[in-house]
């Protein structure tokens, strides 16, 4: 496979790792984004990097703490997180998750309100508990996809912005070629990471993709003084303190929207940051009287059981799709290795991600996102 | 589990989100002259109308250079909240003759963002503006709003501009004509055109002493009546010279040295190069803005609900490029200025740092990091100053980068050599003030947003440990932390 030339479709952070991963065993790579690397939700999203939920979750732990080593630029990763319970409810729910933890053996520790205060000194007597998860973290999301695309780069690849893919060649039940408005890039495989796009590209190859798109809120503070830990969640808030003390944090309903080929049309923020204000003023009372200073949006995909879909398709053979059902940017690192053994060897070296093939979706129903209200409002 | 789960997402937004507190016909955001005068024109017509006004901001806010560039030249007479109100009132008697006629007046209240349906949200009720005063935030519906929110101050960065003392034209103004509160003595202004002139004759009408003007270009640029005013008054004005340093103690600026090598005594530096339109609230909106060059910046394009009066919706064109004008000066500041030179106060972002698009001080710059600039990223595509602004920082800050989101927008555009509109206008977000957590929080909010309250999508098999896949532990798991989803 080496210096066979693979073309990426979507310079989100999954398509950009999977370039990086593949420029790094000597693989061509080119990645067409239709704008901006990382201008949708990859930075556009709370940076956590925790999801134990995920085959990829001993991969991404691994990965995280030498990234800026591996990249070369700045990440602003940072370890380990601490969920903090505000409700009775939640105070059981959380202990719950850490006797789950436990029992995974993953590193938790249950603290009490005075730990707490001690780890993160912006909460209040308020709360109930928290959970410290001795693993995960969380990263700058902006920074570390432009470290994706400049690593890329170093290492040869050549990223097109402002080329948005308009279709296909193919040949022999192979992707040969990909088509922009102005340009064709012949390839020997095809990586497929577009975000709520994918749909509407797979849909050109016969293959039906089952995703819908949503958008999600977060509200950013000015400055905080700088805490021992600043991966605190909880409150069904998720979010960071970043290395220059800003408070980002997003949570609450989504709503579904409609996205066509070109993209989202916008991503418009709306007066659920008055809600994330509140939350988050219970969580860091010792915060509420910070300015919040922006609000913004992103667009995300899901897939119907909200795992990410990551297979290499049986025809066209030389296809991967990568969607990560709005979990993207915490697993970068490890789902590019992912897509990179996939289009190299067909299979993943590291984990058992069979869970993660498109052929779990093959009895849904055509109506699937009406069936549960997955739709957008009229 | 099931894959084929069925019934209603309650974690999607449909249905519970706060209604607004109150509608009017109309709501008009600024009660400038052009806001109290189409509050009054939409009075008479019957409609119920809404008057709202920023001032007089707090003063913390103004220390925040919020909404004006007052460079810390306030007395402390700004901090008495319930003086600067009858200031308020005192200098615009058609205030009162508009509650009079009906409109109803809320003064110290800031709106802080526009919300209606539009691609990509169909969610909200009705069209509403989000209002704020020092107590509380709430929300108000609106059938059309005017926005009569002015212009604000051009800052421009120059070697010790980050001093108290360097201030902007309008702040200048309005700290004299209105409040009284003008905490100096002698002016030295930048710019000769007619703000810079205009700002010039004011000052002198308040008694203080104008220590000149400075021009980057080779003649005065604003009406030649004024200039001999000001001539007949002894005020010069220095052409073809820009500043190149200012220099200061404890209570700011003491003087200015310029590129021609003339030191100047002053206690406040005066940017009156440009005003620029105040669209924050159209922009955050998603609303039509269009660069018009003659007046002034980014100015809103009519819609059927939002209207723009007033200095908001574009200078006077006079004929006047102040683009150019102003790039001329960026130009000529940037020469006689050092790399190191801060361009966002803020975040302490300095000219090389931001075109050198460097990560901030507290991350390390390994190699590869130190070779990329602003050079190398034009390689990908035009410069685009929201990627540029998260990398290098520079706008971030908590002046939401009133101080210097248009001097960075136009150092990318000399840097790339493009004109000025070909760096896509940095984006506005809501809160378009700084508003405390505790204030912008909503304390009565429906019990359906608590209800539909997850921390993420509240997709049952989501965030299920990948061991627990399949096991009974699955469904415990959906029993401890998904409750009441998909029946």
């Amino acid at each position: 496979m080496s210096g066979s030339e693979v073309v990426i479709v979507g310079g989100g952070v999954t398509g950009l790792s999977a370039g990086w991963w593949l420029a790094r065993s000597g693989v061509k790579v080119t990645v067409l984004d239709k704008f901006i690397v990382g201008w949708e939700a990859s930075g556009r999203n709370g940076g956590g990097a925790s999801h134990y939920s995920s085959p990829l979750f001993d991969e991404e732990q691994r990965l995280w703490p030498q990234m800026d080593d591996l990249l070369g630029y700045p990440t602003e990763h940072q370890k380990e997180r601490i969920l903090i319970a505000m409700t009775e409810r939640q105070w059981e729910q959380y202990r719950f998750v850490a006797e789950r933890h436990q029992r995974l053996n993953h590193q938790v520790e249950v603290l009490d309100v005075k730990q707490v205060q001690d780890a993160v000194p912006l909460a209040g007597d308020n709360c109930f508990g928290g959970v410290h998860y001795k693993f995960g973290g969380h990263a700058n999301p902006q920074r570390s996809v432009q470290a994706y695309a400049w690593a890329l780069q170093d290492l040869g690849g050549i990223i097109h912005q402002h080329s948005p893919v308009t279709g296909f060649e193919t040949a022999g039940g192979k992707v040969t070629a990909v088509k922009t408005a102005t340009a064709t890039f012949g390839c020997d495989a095809v990586v497929v990471a577009a975000g709520p796009q994918i749909p509407q590209l797979m849909a050109q190859l016969g293959v039906d993709i089952p995703l819908a798109a949503a958008r999600a809120e977060m509200i950013i503070t000015e400055p905080a003084p700088m805490m021992p830990l600043g991966g605190v969640d909880g409150h069904k808030l998720y979010g960071r303190q970043t290395m220059r003390g800003n408070l980002a944090y997003g949570g609450g309903p989504h709503e579904w929207i409609d996205v066509d080929e070109t993209g989202p049309a916008a991503r418009p923020s709306t007066p659920l940051a008055r809600n994330l204000a509140r939350r988050l003023a219970e969580l860091l009372p010792k915060a509420a009287h910070l300015n919040v200073i922006r609000s913004w949006a992103g667009v995300v995909e899901n897939s119907p059981d909200g795992r990410p879909i990551i297979d290499r398709l049986t025809s066209p053979d030389n296809v991967v799709v990568a969607s990560m059902s709005s979990v993207g940017f915490g697993l970068s690192p490890a789902s590019g290795h992912a897509i990179r053994d996939l289009v190299i060897d067909g299979k993943c070296s590291f984990a058992d991600i069979d869970i993660l093939k498109l052929s779990r979706f093959a009895g849904l129903e055509a109506d699937w996102r009406e069936r549960r209200g997955w739709t957008a409002l009229a | 589990m099931e894959l084929n789960f069925t019934g209603t997402d309650i974690c999607a937004v449909g249905g519970t989100r706060s209604p607004a507190e109150a509608h009017y016909d109309v709501v008009v955001i600024g009660a400038g002259p052009s806001g109290i005068a189409a509050a009054f024109e939409a009075k008479q017509t019957g409609a119920s109308v809404l008057l709202i006004d920023e001032n007089p901001v707090s003063g913390a806010l103004m220390g925040n250079d919020v909404p004006l560039y007052f460079g810390g030249r306030m007395t402390a007479a700004t901090q008495n909240s319930e003086r600067m109100l009858e200031a308020v009132f005192m200098s615009m008697p058609a205030l009162e003759q508009a509650m009079e006629a009906g409109v109803e007046l809320l003064l110290r209240t800031t709106a802080w963002g526009v919300y209606r349906n539009g691609p990509g949200v169909q969610s909200l009720p009705e069209q509403v503006v989000g209002l704020a005063d020092a107590e509380r935030s709430w929300l108000v519906g609106f059938g059309r709003i005017v926005l009569a929110t002015g212009a604000r101050d051009l800052a421009l960065a120059f070697t010790g501009w980050d001093q108290p003392g360097v201030m902007g034209a309008a702040a200048l103004q309005m700290l004299l004509t209105r409040y009284a509160a003008f905490d100096g003595h002698r002016v030295l202004i930048l710019g000769s055109h007619d703000l810079a002139l205009e700002t010039a004759l004011i000052a002198l009408e308040h008694g203080l002493d104008v220590a000149g003007l400075v021009e980057v270009r080779s003649a005065p640029q604003g009406s030649a009546e004024l200039v001999a005013k000001l001539a007949a008054a002894g005020v010069s004005v220095h052409c073809n010279t820009a500043v190149t340093s200012a220099q200061g103690g404890i209570n700011g600026i003491e003087a200015a040295t310029l590129s021609n090598g003339e030191t100047i005594a002053c206690d406040t530096i005066c940017t009156a190069v440009g005003l620029i339109p105040s669209i924050e609230l159209v922009d955050a909106m998603h609303g039509q803005r269009e660069l018009d060059a003659m007046r002034g910046g980014y100015v809103p394009v009519g819609e059927a609900t939002v209207s723009a009066v007033g200095l908001c919706a574009g200078l006077a064109d006079s004929g006047f490029d102040h683009v150019e004008y102003r790039m001329d000066w960026v130009r000529a500041l940037a020469a006689s200025s050092a790399p190191d030179t801060i361009i966002c106060q803020c975040e302490e972002v300095t000219r090389a740092d931001l075109l050198g698009v460097q990560p901030p001080n507290y991350l390390d710059r390994p190699p590869a990091m130190c070779a990329r600039s602003l050079e190398t990223l034009l390689n990908d595509g035009p410069a685009n100053q929201d990627q540029i602004k998260r990398l290098t920082r520079a706008g971030m800050g908590v002046c939401q980068g009133r101080r210097c989101r248009d001097q960075v927008a136009m150092l990318l555009a000399l840097e790339s050599g493009q004109p000025f509109a070909a760096v896509p206008l940095a984006s506005h977000r809501a809160p378009v003030r700084p508003l405390p957590m505790k204030i912008l929080a909503d304390w009565n909010e429906p019990a359906q947003m608590e209800a539909a309250w997850d921390v993420w999508f509240g997709i049952p098999t989501q965030w299920v440990p990948v061991e627990d896949i399949g096991t009974p532990f699955e469904d415990e798991h959906r029993g401890m932390l998904y409750t009441g989803m998909y029946k």
